[in-house]
């Protein structure tokens, strides 16, 4: 109980933490917010049930009026602007991506973690803010879709980086990769 | 760590959480039930006036929040002047305008401690279903705290790089990033059940 809490409490501080660090120049020169790799690696790390749930206290914080955001933005104004959809997502895509995780026990821990963290963290996470962005600017959804699709490749080589990463937590700290404890 | 709570003090500022967010929550329905040209942009300079009332700096602190926007407010300019559709544009990017300025007030006003008791309030009917909200709480007050450690763990992690490295800090620093977050849970919760546990 106090380990799942802990974990929980401290991914978002991770996600949080991610954001803060200036300029992480990820690949191809492109400098890109590791935020939303962090909401990934809830997924991959903590499973479905837990990522979720750190991702939810991330955007609960993050509304309550703490900078947390890349950029340093926070507060209820979340909620009224066009990427609305892609905050409120972050649980969701961190829940997703844990729950395809663990549909993939058998698989290598690297490969599977990437697969999930293409869906949950690109799939899922674009769905909601592509959501939000016809709702705010009310447009529909190729105009909406067209506006997103530049960051995609940024997000591919951050779900391959997810992946690569949760190998190495894997060997680095075996225990505590929930997603692959039964 | 610093919220985004405004330092001068308003008369807002002692008014109670939960009726300024039931207010935000109303005004957000009327802004977007409303389609008029003219009174979206008499909500907007209302709203001007809210910020100019305690004074400049809280205006320009105001008004450094919502700078955030003008991509948005500039793409859908562009789209429409494209589309010639110019009184529909005026109307979505002056509701957008005055929705988040609105929120960031309410932000503004209203001290994190006070939010928290809201989200409390909020939470109590959990307890029917068997989650407790002092865990919420808990879990919070740990993010709050361990927000700052960890991105100064993280500052010196890029310092560690550039001290080997000609190289741009690259992605390669967040796995011991995560190595560390985790490493803090395990000793956090050690420490809780060392106390009796929760």
């Amino acid at each position: 109980m106090e380990r799942s809490l802990t974990l929980i409490a401290l991914f978002a501080a991770l996600i949080a933490a991610l954001g803060l660090i200036p300029k992480l120049t990820l690949a191809f020169g492109v400098p890109i917010t590791a935020q939303s790799l962090g909401v990934m690696l809830c997924g991959t790390v903590l499973g479905a049930r837990r990522g979720g749930l750190a991702a939810l206290l991330f955007v609960a914080l993050v509304l309550l009026g703490l900078p947390l955001l890349a950029g340093g933005r926070g507060g209820l104004g979340i909620l009224a602007t066009p990427s609305v959809g892609f905050v409120i997502g972050f649980p969701i895509a961190a829940f997703f991506t844990g729950f395809c995780m663990e549909q993939m026990p058998r698989m290598q821990v690297g490969w599977a973690a990437g697969i999930s963290a293409a869906l949950g963290g690109i799939l899922v996470l674009y769905f909601f803010g592509i959501f939000g962005l016809m709702m705010m600017l009310q447009k529909g959804p190729v105009e909406a879709a067209a506006l997103v699709v530049a960051f995609v490749p940024g997000d591919i080589i951050k779900a391959i980086l997810a992946g690569v990463i949760t190998a190495g937590l894997a060997r680095a700290r075996p225990a505590s990769v929930l997603s692959r404890l039964q | 760590m610093i919220s985004l709570t405004s330092p001068v003090e308003t008369a807002a500022h002692r008014w109670p959480a939960g009726a300024k967010l039931g207010f935000l929550c109303g005004a957000t329905v009327v802004l977007f039930a409303v389609q008029g040209m003219l009174l979206q942009a008499v909500f907007l300079f209302v709203l001007l006036g809210l910020y100019a009332a305690p004074g400049r700096q809280f205006l320009r602190v105001g008004m450094q929040r919502l700078w955030v926007l003008w991509p948005f407010v500039g793409l859908i300019a562009v789209w429409h002047l494209i589309t010639w559709d110019i009184a529909v544009g005026v109307v979505i990017g002056l509701r957008m305008i005055t929705a988040v300025g609105l929120a960031n007030l309410v932000t503004m006003t209203t001290r994190l401690e006070d939010m928290m008791n809201v989200v409390r309030w909020l939470c109590a009917p959990l307890t029917w279903v068997g989650v407790k909200p002092e865990r919420i709480a808990l879990a919070m007050a740990l993010v709050i705290r361990f927000t700052p450690v960890l991105s100064g763990k993280g500052k010196m992690l890029t310092l560690a790089w550039r001290a080997r490295s000609a190289k741009r800090v690259g992605w390669r620093i967040v796995l011991p990033f995560a190595v560390l977050a985790i490493d803090d849970a395990e000793q956090i919760a050690e420490a809780l059940r060392a106390r009796g546990g929760l």
